[in-house]
């Protein structure tokens, strides 16, 4: 019987023959990924009453969430971690000085095709851009695995995405994913693994492809997938931390739901207050007055989204009502940005860079927003209160649209100050550390 | 566990969140599990909390569970003795946090469509069968694995049972 990928992956390192949507099985991940939430995991691992990991190889801890610290609370959570990773071994600790979790494990060549993987993280599906079983799991869980090696997952149906079409000017892989939010809302595939698949899925970039699994999590879903192709292969040539060994679902096998997406009838979009799935055309927001332009986050803060927002801001100035900050994803990112004249662009039209990391995403520093203030980001969630003030207004778009929104102030179409991606294409082939992850 | 419960349908709709389930206010002051159970489904049905038995069943549309993380929307029902949650879908962290507090939960759409509130059920956690008046419906049996879960109370001392066996 023909089988989904996530059905094939879960029935393998299980032990089975063959599993079904439904069933309960236990797998040992290759990689659980936990980040400035380690020390509370440590603890609860405490409670259970072992004094030694299973296997501390399989861990890998980043700091990510707050740094460097914002307080003294924030700053003795990371000495407890670092500590938790050197009492036990943890080899694959990454510090504060390299970037956000997803970001840094992607750069590391963590994420294989045909592995499992879990984080302490609602947004671990972005794994599955690398074609990888990635999903978020609690600290309980985390803890445990700390424990046994052992996590249970239920076998989820799928869905699959069939994308086809070209994006036109000021379209991206952003307005796809919220285009699909939209459209299936934010329990469309609840539980269900997502496959991204047809003939443009395989087009996008490895950045392109992190956005949309990322984003596969406000879809409802346990893991985004594309199936791993040459794009991947080539990105993880030199750079793959282990062996791997790709799994694809078979020919014909059973998906509970099929969506068409054709990229060629999109519109630039925003995802609206207070939920992912109020997701609107920007010609209908456009005008908003906002008072800050977050571009940042795992969603988009890669070199390839600075490099549109610096082609839209080169001899320009942001508004003189609006604030910029930029936070990209990692350090290796923030290097080739600079190396490339990004940041120099950025920062000389008005933008605040601040420090590879989570910043202002979920609320904790370095950009939260005042009372009464809108907000337009490149995260992927808007949730009230989610940027730290339950009194603002997040909205959510593409780097393009968050890029032309600095310049006017307001709300604004991208196509209002288009971008030419060929050539931006032709300067990111030139990045060294984050070769951005591009082939298109 | 017993592999086969009986018990009455309380029938909830779409999208109970865990809100109703159990309320935000009480989340950082009510810490101990029996008073947890004292607000379970405060908000949407009073009645609930006083007037569910042992191995009751609750029968839910889509979405059951969905809203915060809370642990307590799990802990409030087991502790009244709720013997399975039947939805056509849950939440994923709602379903997470429940296998991991030991309740029993059951994806199936048809058991919804047909069975009404105050119905008798029969559960039969082995054969994967829902069984009443109405009709018989089919799950997923649960496994070993599954069951041990349930029986240890929980994830967090199923594991501690198992080192201790394994050290053994
Ligand atoms: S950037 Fe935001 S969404 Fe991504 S890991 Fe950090 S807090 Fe989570």
């Amino acid at each position: 019987m023909q089988k989904t990928f996530s059905e094939k992956i879960l029935a393998k390192y299980s032990g089975k023959s063959h599993v079904v949507p439904g069933e309960i099985v236990e797998v040992i991940p290759d990689i659980a990924m936990s980040h400035d939430n380690t020390a509370a995991i440590s603890k609860t691992f405490a409670k259970i009453g072992v004094d030694k990991l299973y296997n501390p190889d399989i861990h890998l801890v980043v700091l990510d969430h707050c740094v460097p610290p914002a307080n003294e609370a924030f700053a003795q959570n990371h000495k407890d971690i670092r500590e938790f990773v050197k009492k036990h071994g943890i080899k694959k600790f990454y510090d504060i000085n390299n970037g956000i979790c997803h970001q840094v494990m992607a750069e590391n060549g963590h994420c294989l095709p045909g592995t499992i993987m879990t984080g302490s993280d609602s947004h671990s599906t972005t794994y599955g851009a690398f074609g990888a079983f990635g999903t978020g799991v609690t600290r309980s869980e985390t803890a445990v695995i700390m424990a046994t090696g052992k996590i249970w997952f239920r076998v989820p149906e799928t869905m699959r995405i069939n994308i086809t079409g070209e994006f036109q000017d000021g379209v991206y892989v952003k307005d796809l994913a919220l285009g699909i939010i939209g459209k299936i809302r934010a329990d469309g595939a609840l539980y269900m693994a997502v496959e991204f698949t047809g003939p443009a899925a395989g087009k996008f970039t490895v950045s392109e492809r992190m956005t949309l699994c990322n984003l596969a999590v406000e879809m409802g879903a346990k893991v985004g997938y594309v199936p791993p192709d040459e794009v991947i292969f080539n990105y993880l040539e030199g750079r793959a931390a282990a062996e791997y060994e790709p799994v694809y679902s078979d020919e014909g096998c059973n998906y509970d739901a099929v969506v068409d997406m054709n990229l060629s009838e999109l519109e630039p979009v925003v995802a609206c207050p207070h939920t992912v799935d109020n997701v609107k055309p920007v010609t209908e927001v456009a005008g908003e007055t906002i008072e800050q332009v977050f571009v940042g986050t795992c969603n988009n803060s890669r070199l390839d989204d600075l490099a549109i927002l610096a082609h839209v801001l080169k001899g320009r100035h942001i508004d003189s009502s609006t604030r910029l900050v930029v936070i990209p994803a990692s350090s290796k990112v923030m290097i080739d940005a600079m190396r490339l004249g990004y940041i120099e662009t950025i920062v000389s039209a008005g933008g605040t860079l601040a420090t590879p990391g989570c910043g202002p995403c979920m609320g904790n520093h370095l950009g939260v927003p005042a009372t009464g203030e809108k907000t337009i980001s490149t995260a992927n969630r808007n949730f009230k209160g989610r940027m730290g003030n339950r009194e603002s207004e997040v909205f959510l778009a593409s780097p393009h649209t968050c890029a032309v929104s600095a310049v006017t102030g307001k709300i604004s179409d991208p196509r209002e100050i288009p971008v030419d991606m060929a050539l931006i294409f032709s300067e990111l082939r030139k990045a060294t550390l984050s070769p951005v992850l591009m082939t298109r | 566990m017993q592999t086969v419960i009986k018990g009455k349908v309380w029938k909830y709709g779409d999208d109970i969140n865990t809100d109703v389930i159990f309320p935000g206010k009480y989340t950082y002051t009510v810490n101990d599990p029996a008073e947890m159970g004292e607000h379970a489904m405060e908000d949407l049905d009073p009645d609930f909390a006083a007037n569910v038995q042992q191995n009751d069943v609750i029968l839910a549309g889509k979405n059951f569970g969905c809203g915060s993380s809370r642990e307590q929307a799990a802990v409030c029902l087991k502790v009244k003795g709720v013997g399975a949650i039947i939805a056509s879908t849950f939440s994923r962290i709602y379903f997470r946090n429940g296998v991991n507090v030991g309740m029993p939960l059951i994806t199936n759409r048809d058991a919804y469509d047909h069975f009404e509130h105050g119905d008798s059920i029969e559960i039969d956690f082995e054969k994967g069968e829902i069984r009443g008046e109405k009709g018989t419906f089919k799950f997923p049996p649960f496994n070993e694995f599954f069951f041990g879960i349930i029986d240890a109370g929980g994830l967090i001392p199923y594991t501690r049972k198992r080192i201790q066996e394994e050290n053994r």
